[in-house]
């Protein structure tokens, strides 16, 4: 393997470790404070993508300059988070918080077949693109090697500052601190006086925008096609799993490893490289059952 | 429907008037056993009728014997989305083995494809029973995705997203020709269904079902006990994955083609949707869910084109609030925990 592929191969693994992180980000915040496994989360991140690209696609035919695009994208994903988020929520999640795992599992699991179908009656089958950022960005020369700046540089940096900007949210402010409580015991942060159902409504469509925003932020470099959802559900399941749930900073960890691993498969074992992200999985939970990042504590996986 | 019900009736209707003969405590004819008759009359004298609902009994049975499988697991507290893998890597099974040896009987390539199946189950098990609830549902469905995107992916080898054909084979060696050989393939389906429910009851009634069903109540009580929770769910985890192995040859054999959506993780969901409508408290429920499950899908499919899975969510969602036991919950009714 010479430098270039190693270079390659390690902007795209950051780049698409960045989006990976996103997606886990939101999955792992709605399980630390709700204890549900979002199964339909997938669906927001395919949402997020739709969105965006029929927003900007119309924005761009009312002569909307390219340089705006990236805010379209960001607007599409916060659209999409807090209408589907809040009406998921408030319609299905707020009656299934004292049911058995398997039963919240199966209700998110129903949820996400009705978004899978309801994707299709919306945006249809057909592909869609929307590269109108990439180009405007343009490319730039890494020793030798011509990759979009869109890649190298926006993408972790949106990462980068949502973790920055959510771990700050959470330990500084006053609802982020009431969501850490909530996270912590429900029953008590009740008795304390904290809004539960407000704090899971907020955390949930939290969780969705990030879904949406990795969806959202993936869309200028993809196609967009049926099915991207049900194949992110276990990606970012792996980088969840991986981490431990409801890990944070784990997550980002997790994204990274994964990310980079599956972009030097690609270059290096293209037969493995859909196995790779779960061969980690695998492995991390053969010897960690509850994760790389979680404390000890009794919790069953 | 009407045509249905008419049919149902002189079937259904002299054994009620037994029931009463019966000690109360004790009922013969629970209504799951009546409901078991009644399905296996329909299943049988259904075709006779309308030859071509043939197909879709035998596809109905199909699902039911792999939706018997999931709820075996479900009994557990333990929820796979993932089990159609079991089912689609047993037809690539009998798939592969059908083109290398032509000659190979439909029973042995049955018998072959639920070896499959519980193989890979006992390898896919003895990792993923370690895990329960979520991590239990999540790794099933990340394995079946892996198996989905390798089988896709191999184009020379599997044919990729195309499949595979496979000709016809003998029938207990007999040579025959399409209708003869659905007939043949529709009664021994119906046989085994039959046959498998008996088992599984009997196996869900033994120390290893009961400790099954003690993994949701309480796994730690069963571990003190001196039984390995390891082992029991081991068990029942291959048992399954041998019934979803069985379905998949069947189906593989009866539509003559096998295709990675086999494993897709929308078929595993259908299989769970089917195991939660017609309840896990009695084998007859996997079947009643199949039935209503293939009814739906042939007679009602024409009016709802791309929007089957969204009645499916509603009706999965609204049998979770309302009915959670199932049809058949429903049907062994007010006796709380009826079935022995």
């Amino acid at each position: 393997m010479n430098i270039d592929i190693f270079m390659l191969a390690i902007m795209d693994g950051v780049s698409y470790a960045s989006l990976l992180f996103l997606v886990a980000l939101g999955m792992t915040l709605v399980f630390g404070v709700m204890r549900i496994l979002n199964m339909a989360h997938g669906s927001l991140y395919a949402f997020g993508g739709y969105a965006a690209a029929s927003i900007g696609l119309y924005m761009a035919a009312a002569g909307l300059p390219p340089a705006w695009s990236l805010a379209v994208l960001v607007l599409a994903a916060i659209l999409v988070g807090t209408l589907l988020g809040a009406a998921m929520e408030m319609s299905l999640l707020r009656r299934i918080y004292d049911k058995e795992p398997m039963l919240q599992l199966l209700v998110t699991f129903a949820a996400f077949m009705i978004f899978e179908d309801l994707q299709r009656m919306i945006f249809g089958v057909q592909p869609y693109s929307y590269p109108a950022i990439v180009d405007y960005l343009g490319v730039v020369d890494v020793i030798g090697i011509t990759y979009t700046r869109y890649q190298l540089f926006v993408l972790p940096g949106a990462a980068i500052v949502i973790f920055i900007a959510l771990r700050s949210f959470l330990k500084y402010s006053r609802m982020g601190k009431q969501i850490v409580a909530v996270a912590h015991h429900r029953e008590v942060s009740m008795a304390m006086g904290i809004d539960v159902k407000r704090i899971c409504l907020f955390t949930f469509i939290v969780g969705s925008i990030l879904g949406a925003l990795g969806g959202a932020l993936a869309l200028p470099t993809t196609s967009w096609v049926p099915g991207s959802g049900a194949e992110m559900i276990v990606l970012s399941f792996a980088v969840v799993a991986t981490a431990g749930l409801g890990q944070v900073e784990g997550a980002l960890v997790a994204a990274i490893l994964i990310g980079l691993a599956r972009s030097f498969a690609v270059y290096l074992l293209p037969e493995i490289e859909v196995l790779v992200p779960y061969l980690i999985m695998v492995l991390v939970l053969l010897f960690k059952p509850e994760g790389l990042f979680s404390v000890a504590q009794a919790r069953r996986v | 429907m009407s045509k249905v019900q008419a049919r149902m009736g002189p079937a259904a209707m002299p054994t009620p008037a037994t029931q009463p003969a019966s000690a109360r405590s004790r009922p013969i004819v629970s209504p799951p056993a009546i409901a078991a008759a009644v399905l296996l009359v329909l299943a049988l004298l259904l075709p006779v009728v309308m030859p071509w609902i043939k197909t879709p009994v035998i596809i109905a049975a199909c699902f039911g014997i792999a939706a018997l499988g999931v709820s075996i697991l479900i009994r557990a507290g333990q929820m796979s989305f993932g089990h159609a893998m079991f089912s689609c890597a047993a037809g690539y099974a009998v798939a592969f083995a059908a083109r290398r040896w032509p000659w190979l009987d439909s029973t042995v390539l049955i018998a072959l494809g639920t070896l499959v199946g519980a193989v890979s189950g006992l390898v896919i098990g003895a990792f993923v029973v370690r895990y329960r609830a979520i991590f239990f549902g999540m790794l099933n469905l990340a394995l079946s995705m892996v198996l989905f995107a390798v089988l896709g992916k191999f184009f020379t080898l599997t044919g990729g997203t195309d499949g595979m054909r496979l000709a016809r084979s003998t029938f207990f060696g007999m040579d025959l020709e399409r209708a003869g050989f659905e007939t043949a393939l529709l009664v021994s389906v119906v046989a085994l269904a039959l046959g498998l429910g008996l088992l599984v009851r009997r196996y869900l009634n033994s120390v290893a079902g009961q400790a099954l069903s003690a993994i949701k109540t309480n796994e730690t009580r069963l571990e003190f006990l001196g039984i390995s929770a390891y082992r029991v769910m081991l068990t029942g985890y291959v048992l399954s994955a041998a019934l979803c192995g069985l379905s998949g040859a069947v189906f593989a054999i009866t539509q003559g083609l096998v295709t990675p959506e086999m494993g897709y993780w929308i078929r595993s969901g259908e299989i769970v949707f089917i195991s939660i409508l017609g309840g896990v408290g009695h084998p007859v429920g996997a079947f009643l869910g199949a039935a209503i499950f293939e009814f739906v899908k042939v007679f009602a499919g024409a009016y709802m084109i791309g929007a089957s899975h969204l009645v499916l969510g509603v009706v999965l969602i609204a049998m979770v609030f309302f009915a959670p036991r199932g049809i058949s919950g429903l049907l062994t009714g007010a006796r709380k925990g009826g079935q022995p």
